[in-house]
């Protein structure tokens, strides 16, 4: 840790001592956000708004584009593209119940439960995202792959059969159906609950579950009246966390899924970086901004924790 | 004063700190004479924090000025005046070990050899082997005093105590005043401590000044706060009082007869606060510990010359050293009355009929024009 | 009986060590497959033991080139988005200003936000101000998205800070800048390590907005996700496993150091 303490320069500038001690501090803080604020309203706040503009617009490469207030890009791209969209939101949801699932008991195990063990336990948490995660999703190829011990005992098991027949897997693969891509996004997205789940999970007093068993609740009442509504703040950022990345993801259904896997994501990338059309790709983008801001929008407000920022 | 060194006096004019619209402390004059231990006392709210930071140079005052003896120190940075503060919960440096938060101030002056001066410093308030410790790793009592050893070692011409012994317990608490009186009086600097507890007021302070909503209302030594005070707040804020609506009646010489009920009581001119004209409303007040009981069948026993009411016992509790009673009279409910269990009267029992008496000299007399429960809650929130 | 109460006792235990195994697993074949000898160019299929990738990790082309684009942008990401993120940070919770909601939410919108969204919009500002994509372009769109995380970690520490200890650096002789320097600065390091951590290891890693904007720059991830259409040479699995390594390394050592300075206080 020190090394990167140190990284970086002294922040000297940040605080300067302007003599006069009742002048002091006017002007301080808008120096200070000047060039960060600066930075994000030129590479962040601009790009939507050109974005906005390029989605309005009509023409074609050889002759460029002009501003022509052509909304109906936005209804052909829902029209056209509407299965992708519908796909994501599904994927994505899909993958952020499972994360909060599988991410819980290992916070909880984490928070509570793994004594000296914690810290090796976090580290392992968080090692693997010094691995690429391009190479570990690539990982997951192996795993899964056709011949593989995992598709062998799923189908031994007949759970391909069900798997199938939900439409889930197709015939005795894995690999290139919803549930490949749906397993690789819960993967790649663990941390991301975790993290936040093991936050407000560790801030909890232990002596509350002890009153809670005082008071009659058993183990699993405890756990749903007393500690399970103290962990929500975890529980909201953290679907927060694992949904918006994986509806905009286009990495896991490209690399394990097929062509009847594709997400918005997939789209957005094609349109812009091969086929070349900037409208439709930006009509595109802005729905799935504009779909998952309204989404997390209800969403923080119904969860009564805005506290999030 | 006739101190001859006047260089530590702390003499505040005028000054006062508004933020907005809502004042935080009235313009105000002060002055804290060379060596004293000076405690500004009150309720969490009435402006003795925002009085003692703008003494110690964290709060710009909106008007009036700041003096140490001669010096006009009121726009200087804290960091260029001779005082120094022990923060309330300490605000010890946690990255930094207890030898390093005591060198502190000497470093930042730029005094190259520190170390005898910090062993000397750490050993005065016993804290020797613990040089090494991070602030986390002391209990309160010990992390007190290293906040007192770290201003200490600076030799300022002022050291200023905010709440210095809130997060202690109460048996720490009290040694730490008696800690705390020992060094003031070895280093002879003057303390300036901002508390709300009475009682660590008086026990420590030669000089108490009783600040409320903003003002001092009354500043003096602890007994003449406690014996004389002058205002309804002053009287329930420190201790108890029992305050009497009377009217006043006639002068005689140096006393006030004034009417309570169907009877007189007497009260000295010279300690009554309010104008005693004829016909003027006044508040009498008696400490409980003043009162004496005696069974209305004894009525006939009590000296001539005593204030005298008659009341019916409400309650009676026992503690110990003395039995507090709780006594309904027609001129006022719920008098208090601490009587010392010396020889007990097996006839005070609550529905006893009773006489309560007093010397006229222990009675003071108050403006009817306040309110008369000011100061009255703000010790139960407090002491809570 | 005694299984099953045994088995319910450590159930939260078993159902959590699962999922680690679960995120720990494609670790594990990553670094299986490092020893592999494939045939044809996809590293997918277990094949026979070889240790010629760790004995010439940039044997593959380009790869190790990518590798040191991508820790050079990493780095000046870092110190970048840290240093301005610090300073929005002091500012958010210092000092009182105008405009304080719209900064908030200016800087919480980006980690709100799809990257593709992200990456598609500031491809469109690029083309439009005709910038040549490159290491520049990604830098600008890597700042730009460490920035919100800093903010929130060093927010986090000096807002848990207490003001009291600068006003007794203050009376205790320090000015401003000895302030800053001997108790603030030392107090917001670990927010401040942590917000730097956090840039490296989401710039290094970043893929998304990196393709859109990258021209025909390559980065380590870039390189990665080439390899996938067109052959996954094992040296990435030697890159992979080595990152691991040094980064469980990094970290034991720092807590080693750490408890060490503990004990010692």
């Amino acid at each position: 840790m020190s090394t990167l303490t140190e990284a970086p320069p002294p922040l000297a500038p940040a605080e300067p001592a302007p003599k006069p001690p009742r002048r002091r501090g006017r002007l301080t803080p808008y120096w200070l956000l000047l060039p960060g604020i600066l930075w994000l309203v030129v590479f962040f706040a601009l790009p939507l708004v050109y974005q906005a503009s390029t989605s309005v617009q009509t023409g074609s490469l050889e002759q460029g584009y002009k501003v022509t207030w052509h909304f109906a890009t936005y209804w052909d791209a829902l029209t056209e593209y509407w299965p992708q969209f519908l796909r994501s939101v599904l994927y994505a949801a899909a993958a952020t119940v499972l994360c909060l699932l599988l991410g819980y008991p290992l916070a909880y195990l984490i928070a509570f439960r793994a004594g000296r063990w914690r810290n090796l336990i976090m580290i392992l948490v968080i090692a693997p995202f010094f691995t690429s995660f391009l190479i570990r999703t690539l990982a997951w190829k192996t795993i899964l792959a056709d011949n593989g011990p995992v598709v062998h005992a799923l189908n031994s098991l007949h759970v391909l059969d069900l798997t199938s027949a939900l439409g889930w897997t197709a015939g005795d693969r894995v690999l290139a159906t919803p549930l490949a891509v749906v397993c690789g996004l819960t993967y790649n997205f663990l941390p991301f609950m975790i993290l936040p789940l093991y936050t407000s999970l560790e801030r909890i007093d232990g002596r509350l579950h002890e009153a809670a068993g005082d008071l009659y609740a058993r183990p699993w009442t405890t756990f749903r009246k007393v500690t399970f509504p103290l962990s929500m703040p975890g529980v909201v950022s953290g679907t927060l966390l694992t949904f918006i990345p994986a509806a905009g993801d286009y990495v896991n259904a490209e690399l394990l899924g097929s062509t009847d896997t594709r997400m918005i994501g997939n789209v957005i990338q094609t349109q812009f970086l091969r086929i070349l059309d900037y409208p439709t790709a930006a009509a595109l983008s802005f729905i799935l901004m504009a779909a998952i801001l309204a989404m997390v929008t209800i969403y923080i407000r119904r969860s009564g924790t805005e506290d999030l920022v | 004063m006739t101190t001859t060194d006047h260089s530590g006096d702390v003499r505040l004019t005028g000054i006062g700190k508004t933020y907005g619209s809502f004042t935080a402390v009235h313009p105000l004059d002060l002055t804290v004479p060379q060596g004293s231990f000076f405690a500004l006392l009150g309720a969490s709210g009435c402006g003795k924090t925002t009085t003692l930071r703008m003494i110690a140079g964290l709060e710009e005052p909106s008007c009036g000025t700041v003096h140490l003896g001669d010096q006009d120190v009121t726009h200087l940075p804290p960091y260029k005046r001779p005082v120094n503060t022990v923060f309330q919960s300490y605000a010890l440096f946690p990255h930094l070990d207890i030898f390093e938060n005591v060198a502190f101030g000497l470093r930042r002056r730029g005094v190259k050899s520190v170390k005898k001066q910090v062993e000397e410093m750490l050993e005065l308030v016993q804290l020797g082997e613990q040089a090494r410790k991070k602030p986390h790793q002391l209990s309160g009592g010990q992390q007190q005093r290293v906040a007192v050893a770290r201003a200490l070692i600076n030799h300022p011409k002022v050291l200023l105590l905010d709440e210095p012994l809130g997060a202690l317990d109460l048996k720490l608490r009290r040694q730490m005043q008696l800690e705390l009186k020992r060094i003031q009086t070895e280093v002879g600097i003057t303390f300036i401590h901002v508390t709300h507890d009475q009682e660590e007021a008086m026990t420590m302070a030669d000089t108490v000044a009783v600040m409320n909503a903003g003002r001092v209302e009354q500043l003096g030594a602890p007994t003449d706060l406690y014996e004389n005070p002058q205002t309804t707040f002053v009287a329930n804020f420190l201790g108890t009082s029992n305050l009497i609506e009377a009217e006043v009646d006639t002068r005689n010489g140096d006393d006030v007869v004034l009417k309570a009920g169907g009877g007189k009581l007497v009260l000295p001119a010279a300690r009554c606060s309010a104008p005693a004209a004829a016909g003027g409303k006044v508040l009498v007040g008696v400490r409980p510990e003043k009162i004496a009981l005696t069974h209305a069948d004894d009525a006939g026993a009590i000296p001539e010359g005593r204030n005298r009411l008659t009341g019916r016992i409400a309650d009676a509790s026992f503690i110990g050293v003395s039995t507090q009673y709780v006594i309904d009279s027609p001129v006022c409910d719920e008098l208090a009355v601490y009587v010392q269990n010396v020889e007990r009267d097996g006839r005070l029992v609550p529905g006893a009929d009773v006489v309560l008496h007093w010397n006229p000299a222990h009675t003071f007399g108050l403006d009817a024009a306040q309110d008369i429960d000011a100061g009255v809650e703000t010790v139960e929130e407090e002491a809570a | 009986m005694p299984v099953v109460t045994w088995l319910k006792r450590r159930l939260v235990v078993i159902a959590g060590l699962l999922t680690l195994a679960y995120l720990l697993l494609p670790n594990v074949i990553v670094t299986v497959f490092s020893f592999n000898k494939p045939k044809g160019r996809f590293n997918y299929q277990w094949q026979q033991f070889s240790t010629s990738a760790w004995k010439d990790p940039c044997g593959v082309a380009g790869m190790c080139g990518s590798l040191s684009v991508s820790l050079q942008i990493a780095v000046w990401a870092t110190l970048g988005a840290t240093l301005l993120g610090t300073m929005i940070a002091f500012a958010l919770v210092r000092y009182r200003f105008r405009a304080r909601g719209a900064i908030n939410s200016l800087i919480f919108l980006p980690m709100a936000m799809p990257e593709v969204v992200m990456a598609a919009s500031l491809l469109t500002l690029f083309l439009n101000m005709g910038a040549q994509l490159g290491f520049l372009t990604i830098l600008i769109a890597h700042i730009m998205f460490c920035l919100s995380f800093v903010v929130t970690a060093v927010k986090a520490r000096v807002m848990s800070m207490d003001p009291r200890l600068e006003e007794a650096a203050r009376d205790l002789y320090a000015g401003p800048v000895q302030t800053f320097l001997r108790v603030t600065l030392p107090i917001a390091a670990p927010g401040i390590a942590a917000g730097a951590l956090l840039s490296f290891a989401l710039s290094f890693d970043d893929f998304i907005i990196t393709n859109f904007n990258a021209g025909s720059t390559v980065t380590f991830p870039m390189f990665v996700w080439g390899s996938a259409q067109r052959g996954t040479p094992v040296q990435i699995n030697v890159i992979g496993t080595a990152m691991f390594l040094v980064a469980v390394l990094f970290v034991l050592t720092s807590m080693v150091i750490g408890n060490r300075r503990n004990k010692k206080a």
